[in-house]
């Protein structure tokens, strides 16, 4: 009997539930094929689709300078080299749980405390929130999400784990805030479609948008998912990243002090992870904290297929107890994140520019409704082809995070240096004086035929094979040790 | 509406076997040779401890590593930011050398089609993602490491369909136990996507023969289903006929090249491996896919985004595994004393009467025969047996039920997690478990008791000296 790979391989494997076929992507590849380097390649597209945060990395290298003993391969920690390389227990090393559970506190001005016992280590928030799905939602449940929303979602909460997600409306017309009725409305079409809803997932801080969760809404979220008696998912990887007024609230504030609201604690779940607060995605931290016991069993039980290295564990369990340390890290964090979002928006605001107001993130959400021929998709995506091509500037494009007003594109500021956002700065003011009738592509210009990306045939080639990964090249790729 | 998921209520996690039982208890009363000399000595875990002396000298010659430097220069900042599924090059490149090398050459590897993952751990569960649906199968072959029966199952929902092997012929993989292992399948109407193997296994402790390797890859070809090769003991073989990983055996085949109009063998046969065992790493979760199919290799990788290896951890071991001096030394020297510690086991063990699996000649652990032990041919004795040994020998070894094995009385033996020292201590008190047993044999009558007043005790090791015709059977 002959088989073909449809035969052979998992639907999964044949299906696109990856996700990697959104244009959150493509705009990459047209990084990758042409990245700006200020010197080797000045009129190279600079990536700005990429939520990293570059900005104190110097901080954490002087502090590893400074504490040799915190790794296990230097003269001063090999002691402990052995013992850690065999660690393989899942609770995690006990000093690492205390440690982020301290750090975790910090972040939230010390206003809560979490319990280390609590802590469940993950494959970074990818994992987490995949691992989070599995032990919350049996295939074919759902989750209800906010739009706009982090695309990884799509691959995070559904493609292994077969649960599906019901966009949650928010739009422009009260800044993207998220309502009651939005969220009754979502549920409701759960239920018409017969699908079992089991929980609610919020980002907070925002990706995209950049902006915090105040209390009243929190407040009518918790009161939501113990009205319906559903799950709530809170991912805080940006708690850390807030800069200014009004300051970050997390979920576990509200469990704590709002004693008013009528609540079972074993329905809410928060994700976090060290890539953006601490800026090291690399390292794969991702936490899962829940306040419901089975859930941290079953959770603990499940990270077994995506534990911290211990390397790791050990080297952020001494970094991470440095009080001192943590507490000027999370300062000048704070500090340079908004110096770096003043001067971008600053620049921004002079040409006309708007952004959503915001407050955390590494991004803004900026507003270019008016620059979109009509408000529809394609008109977002020509121009979104037009900024990566004639900008030269990678930026995400809403409809890539289920935005369904057209127009609306997430920039990211914290990824580079001050150089590279004042020639990001530069391109974008020549772009807007040189075209300010021709902001959209007409048939005389041909954009089509000039571009490199076909978006058509990426977005619907179900069987694509993405030669590079969703992140752009490392320079590490082309080093040789 | 039940709060959470099916999946999360269950037990498929396979963590309340009693497997597990036996470290629970050594939690509670870990042997230690100063603070603790009755605790219960660990004998069920099967890492490697044997060699972090050459792993610790190689990283105080290497300082630039432990700083994250390359050439002096500080590298710090662009391993925090990588997190690029597709894995450090350099560190891919070493670790498909590393892999051949353990394979003495006879086997190379492409480093395009090799996945990182969260440990072997990952790995397996990953390929169970890729290759199959809930509901289907794979076939393993009795006994097989307890583990998979949550990596395999758990979050995947695929079956597992065991290969019976016996003592009889040392548990060899035979054809008629593999068509055998196909039918069961068939009679619960699970569709077979192929058959997964541990080379070598754990816990026979053995490596698998040409012979076997060649009759599954006939069985596969046959039925158009995928193989899977664990090998992540492959660095463990102390002892001939020596490691043949499947990729060998591959490539010595010809019959294989015509790919007719069916997907090719070459394209169904997916090697796992780690570096917790070989290298006595668990903790680092090293682990990886090999597969020549470009489409597994591909969804395989978007996957592994849920357990990527730590960028601090694959610069490390890039570093260490692409010195090749060092790996040569380590591979030679990491075996020499992985026999030596067996030795010592075997002849304790034979010093007290007991033998291992014959062909032991790999692992970190040895198969170890204990049927005369029982005072009957059953899995409830074997328990009996096991819970004596943990509790009044005070040794946490793996009862051969926990492996799916279908015959009672054979329990793993792990001897490369823990001091010389330690293992002949859990010698001497087995030993002296065991005559004590021939002892109380030798001067109690055979126990008549009725099943009211039956009591366990040690008269019932009367097994010993009377010929094995289980007449204790009757007084249960």
């Amino acid at each position: 009997m002959a088989l073909n790979q449809t035969q052979l391989l998992s639907k999964m494997v044949i299906g696109d539930g990856h996700g990697e076929s959104s244009p959150y992507f493509d705009g990459w590849k047209a990084y990758d094929e042409n990245p700006f380097h200020p010197t080797h390649n000045p009129n190279g597209v600079i990536q700005m689709g990429l939520a990293e945060n570059q900005l104190t990395s110097d901080l954490v290298e002087d502090w590893i300078l400074r504490n040799p003993e915190a790794s296990i391969c230097t003269p001063e920690g090999i002691y402990d080299f052995r013992a850690i390389a065999n660690f393989q227990d899942y609770h995690g090393l006990p000093e690492f749980r205390n440690a982020v559970a301290k750090f975790m506190a910090r972040t939230r001005g010390n206003r809560v405390t979490f319990d280390p016992d609590r802590i469940v280590m993950s494959g970074g928030a990818t994992g987490a929130h995949e691992v989070t799905t599995f032990c919350l939602a049996d295939p074919g449940d759902a989750f209800l999400v906010p739009i706009p929303y982090y695309p990884g979602f799509d691959r995070d909460l559904r493609w292994r784990t077969g649960v599906q997600l019901i966009p949650v409306m928010c739009d422009s017309s009260n800044n993207f805030k998220l309502t009651k009725q939005a969220l009754e409305e979502a549920y409701k079409k759960g239920k018409e479609d017969n699908t079992r809803v089991k929980g609610l997932l919020i980002t907070n801080p925002s990706n995209p948008l950049g902006t915090v969760m105040d209390r009243n809404t929190l407040r009518m979220v918790v009161s939501f998912i113990n009205e319906k008696r559903i799950h709530l998912v809170c991912d805080e990887i940006y708690a850390a990243t807030v800069f200014s007024h009004p300051g970050f609230i997390s979920i576990a504030e509200i469990l704590e002090e709002d004693t008013d609201i009528e609540g079972d604690r074993n329905l809410v779940h928060i994700v976090y992870s060290l890539s953006k607060d601490m800026g090291f995605p690399g390292f794969r931290v991702g936490i899962i904290y829940s306040y419901n016991d089975a859930v941290v069993h079953c959770a603990r039980k499940m990270s077994s297929f995506g534990l911290v290295s211990t390397q790791t564990q050990h080297l952020l369990a001494s970094m991470l107890n440095d009080d001192e340390f943590v507490e000027r890290f999370l300062a000048e964090s704070a500090k340079r994140v908004g110096q770096r979002f003043r001067v971008f928006t600053g620049g921004l605001a002079k040409l006309g520019i708007k952004c959503l107001q915001s407050n955390a993130g590494l991004f803004v959400w900026m507003d270019l409704r008016h620059l979109v021929k009509k408000p529809t998709l394609e008109s977002e995506m020509e121009l979104w082809k037009v900024i990566i091509h004639e900008v030269k500037i990678n930026v995400s494009p809403g409809s890539s995070f289920h935005c369904t007003e057209p127009g609306w594109f997430r920039v990211c500021y914290a990824n580079m240096d001050d150089m590279a956002v004042q020639i990001a700065l530069q391109r974008i003011r020549t772009f807007v004086v040189q075209n300010k009738d021709v902001m959209v592509p007409n048939k005389k210009h041909c954009w089509h035929s000039n571009l490199r990306l076909s978006l058509k045939t990426r977005r619907f080639d179900e069987v694509m094979m993405s030669p590079h990964s969703p992140i752009p090249q490392s320079p590490l790729v082309k080093a040789t040790i | 509406m039940r709060l959470l998921s099916t999946k999360a209520t269950c037990n498929s996690h396979g963590q309340d076997s009693e497997y597990f039982l036996g470290w629970q208890e050594y939690e509670k009363n870990p042997y230690d040779e100063v603070l603790n000399p009755k605790g219960i000595i660990q004998m069920g875990l099967a890492e490697n401890q044997l060699s972090f002396d050459l792993l610790e000298s190689w990283l105080a010659k290497n300082p630039d590593v432990a700083g994250f430097k390359s050439d002096g220069k500080s590298i710090f900042r662009e391993l925090a930011l990588f997190q690029d599924y597709h894995g450090l090059p350099s560190f891919k490149k070493a670790l498909v050398d590393f892999m051949a090398e353990i394979r003495g050459n006879k086997a190379t590897f492409d480093p395009n089609h090799i996945v990182l993952t969260a440990g072997a751990t990952s790995a397996n569960e990953t390929l169970m993602f890729c290759l199959a649906e809930q509901g289907e199968a794979f076939l393993l072959p009795t006994p097989y490491y307890p583990g998979f029966d949550r990596d395999l199952k758990w979050r995947t929902g695929v079956e597992i369909v065991s290969i019976q092997c016996t003592s009889s012929n040392n548990f060899q993989i035979t054809e008629p136990a593999l068509q055998q292992a196909y039918q069961d399948a068939k009679k619960r109407n699970l569709r077979v996507k192929g058959v997964l193997v541990t080379n070598p296994s754990n816990p026979l402790g053995t490596t698998m023969s040409r012979s076997e390797l060649n009759l599954l890859i006939d069985f596969i070809k046959d039925k158009d289903m995928h193989l899977i090769s664990d090998e992540i003991y492959s660095g463990t073989v102390y002892n001939s006929p020596g490691f043949v990983s499947v990729m060998e055996i591959l490539n010595e085949r010809s019959d294989l090249n015509d790919c007719g109009t069916g997907a090719s063998v070459w394209d169904r046969v997916h090697v796992v491996y780690s570096l917790s065992k070989d290298l006595g790493l668990p903790g680092f979760r090293v682990g990886a896919i090999y597969s020549e199919n470009d489409v597994v290799v591909s969804a395989a990788t978007k996957m592994s985004s849920f357990g990527l290896v730590s960028s601090q951890t694959q610069y490390l071991l890039s570093a260490m595994l692409g010195d090749k001096k060092f790996t040569k030394n380590y591979i030679s020297e990491n075996q020499k004393r992985l026999k030596r510690r067996q030795r010592n086991l075997a002849s304790g063990l034979h010093k007290a009467g007991i033998s291992c699996l014959k062909t032991s000649n790999a692992g970190l652990f040895c198969w170890v025969d204990m049927r005369h032990l029982l005072h009957s041919n059953t899995f409830e004795a074997e328990m009996e047996l096991w819970k004596k040994i943990l509790y009044e020998v005070r040794l946490n070894i793996s009862p051969g039920s926990s492996c799916h094995c279908t015959e009672p009385g054979w329990f793993r033996m792990c001897f490369a997690n823990m001091s010389e020292d330690t293992l002949n201590l859990a010698m001497k008190r087995l030993n002296t478990f065991v005559q004590e047993s021939n002892h109380h044999g030798c001067t109690k009558k055979r126990v008549q008791s009725s099943a009211s007043s039956r009591r366990k005790s040690l008269s019932n090791w009367v097994f010993r000296l009377s010929s094995r015709d289980h007449r204790d059977q009757e007084e249960r």
